[in-house]
Parts: C-alpha cells; structure tokens; sequence
C-alpha cells in the first residue's frame, strides 16, 4: 500500500516539447504503434502526475488518476482529433478523473470545475508589503519547493487546476479553457484570483524584513 | 482615472502583456498614483515568476513501472 507523497510535486528546472513532433506520434500511435505511445506517455507522465496530485492532494488517487488517464487515452486514441494538442485532449481526461476522485471522496459535496465561486472578498489582497528582490535565493532549493507546494495546496480545486496549467505548465488561455471545458472568462477570472491568493499565502514568507503588512495604506 | 477595482479586473492580462497600449498606459499610471495596486502587481509578478522556474519532477520509477505494466496488460487484453 502506498503512503502519502513526500516526494516533491515539482522541481526547478526548464524543459520544452516539439508540438510536431507530437503530432507525429500521435499518428504512428494511431496506426497501432505501441512504442509511439510509449513515447507519449514518457513525455506526459510527469505533467498529468504532477496535475493530479495537485488536484487530488492524494499519491495513491494521483496515481490512480494517471493510470486511468493513459488507458483512457489509449482505448479512445482514434476518437481524438488532432484539432488541439494531445496534452490538451489529455489534460481534459485526467481532470474528469481527479475529480471524480474528489466527488467519491466528499460525496456529500459535488466538486466541479465550473462550479459557481466567490467573487468578493477572496480577490482582495490582505497583506501588502513588498517581498526581497530575490526570495529564492532565501531558501534552500527544498525549502521553496515545500512552500510553493503548500501555498497551492491551499487553494480550491478549481484554481489549482487553472494556475498550474496556465502559470505552471504554461497553456494558453485558450488551450486552459479547452483543457478544462470552461469559457475564457471564467478562466481568467479563476487565475486572477489563484495568483492573488498565491500572492497572498507567499507574502508571508518573503516580505522584506521590516515591511508591515498595509505598511502603504 | 482607473479605480482599484477597474485595475484588478484587468491585471491578469496586464500581467501577461495581452492589452493594448491605451489601456496599459492607463493601468501604468493607477500604479504610479496606488502603491497598494502597485505593490501587489509587483508582488503577484514575483509570484508567476517563482513558480514558472518550476517543472515536473521525475515520476518515481515504480509509478512509471505499474503505469506501463497496465498498459501492456490493456494492449494484450485488445490483442
């Protein structure tokens, strides 16, 4: 049986993917090609593991949620259109999935990503101070792992969604929306709110020392 | 003159430089009159800033294991 991740959903470093080279094994996929799939899931893997334990906040349902992801994706490969990215089309699966972990899990709650959501107070900074000008060279590189984690962990499922996929994984908002069956104001209005909120949790660790919070009211 | 709120319902695509030059040029100058709005711009910044310099750590192999054990079951079971 598994425990709790400790494991760290994210990591510093920088990488890119070939859209073109995608569509090519996405088509050798297609004709049956059981390496071209490979390929896919290898690139993809780290991403759809690190948005569902984000989701989730559960190692065991997060991989659950990627298993699910992949068969899904695979049973249903000759039903995908080539239209948008096969991340995209991918990202869209695994979300149904983790959610529909959540829901078993509050089934007393339903849990959606369009769900309807505060739009007051939450938007509202409650502490402004300006922040060190460099505050990851405060931490140790495991430090500001854990705490960018924790902070997103502190948000609803609804906006860690979108900041990973837009701030995190870098999708357009167009293919955000897409990914996550939601209208481009709605993901809009979802971001700003998972940054400020992010803001918000951060503050607290990276203010400048001296700085109040409302110090410029 | 912007209010606070007209600036914050437009920071998001301030912040990722999709507005014209008229409407930033008005947003820059809230942030020359507010502090508070300019503080907190300065700081939601930092903020997408710290988490693009992250990216996926490697799944643990075990995970990737059972994921392609799965797999391979599926594609024998279609066989």
């Amino acid at each position: 049986m598994m425990k709790e991740a400790e494991t760290p959903i994210m990591s510093v470093s920088s990488s890119s993917t070939s859209i073109d080279d995608e569509a090519a094994l996405v088509a050798q996929a297609r004709t049956g090609n059981a390496a071209a799939f490979s390929s896919l899931v290898e690139r993809y893997e780290g991403k759809i593991f690190r948005l569902a334990q984000h989701i989730t906040q559960n190692r065991e349902d997060a991989e659950d949620v990627l298993q699910e992801t992949f068969l899904k994706a695979y049973e249903h490969l000759d039903q995908f259109q080539g239209a948008a990215r096969f991340y995209t089309w991918i990202v869209r699966i695994a979300v149904n999935q983790a959610l529909m972990k959540l829901r078993k899990r509050k089934s007393d709650r339903t849990v959606s990503i369009d769900e309807e959501i505060d739009t007051g107070e939450d938007t509202v900074a409650r502490e402004i101070a300006g922040w060190e000008e460099n505050p990851e060279q405060q931490f140790s590189r495991e430090e500001m792992t854990s705490i960018l984690n924790t902070a997103v962990e502190g948000l609803p499922p609804i906006y860690r969604a979108v900041f990973v996929l837009r701030d995190v994984d870098e999708l357009s908002t167009e293919e955000t929306a897409e990914a996550l069956n939601l209208s481009i104001p709605a993901v809009k209005s979802r971001l700003l709110r998972a940054r400020l909120q992010l803001r918000d949790k951060l503050t607290r660790y990276f203010k400048r020392k001296g700085d109040d919070a409302f110090a410029y009211l | 003159m912007l209010t606070c709120k007209q600036f914050f319902e437009e920071l998001t695509d301030y912040l990722d430089d999709k507005i014209d030059a008229q409407l930033r040029a008005k947003l820059e100058q809230h942030l020359s009159d507010c502090p508070n709005c300019w503080v907190i711009c300065d700081t939601t910044k930092k903020t997408i800033k710290v988490y693009k310099g992250m990216d996926v750590c490697t799944i643990p192999p075990e995970i990737h294991t059972r994921l392609m054990a799965a797999l391979e079951k599926k594609r024998k079971s279609e066989g």
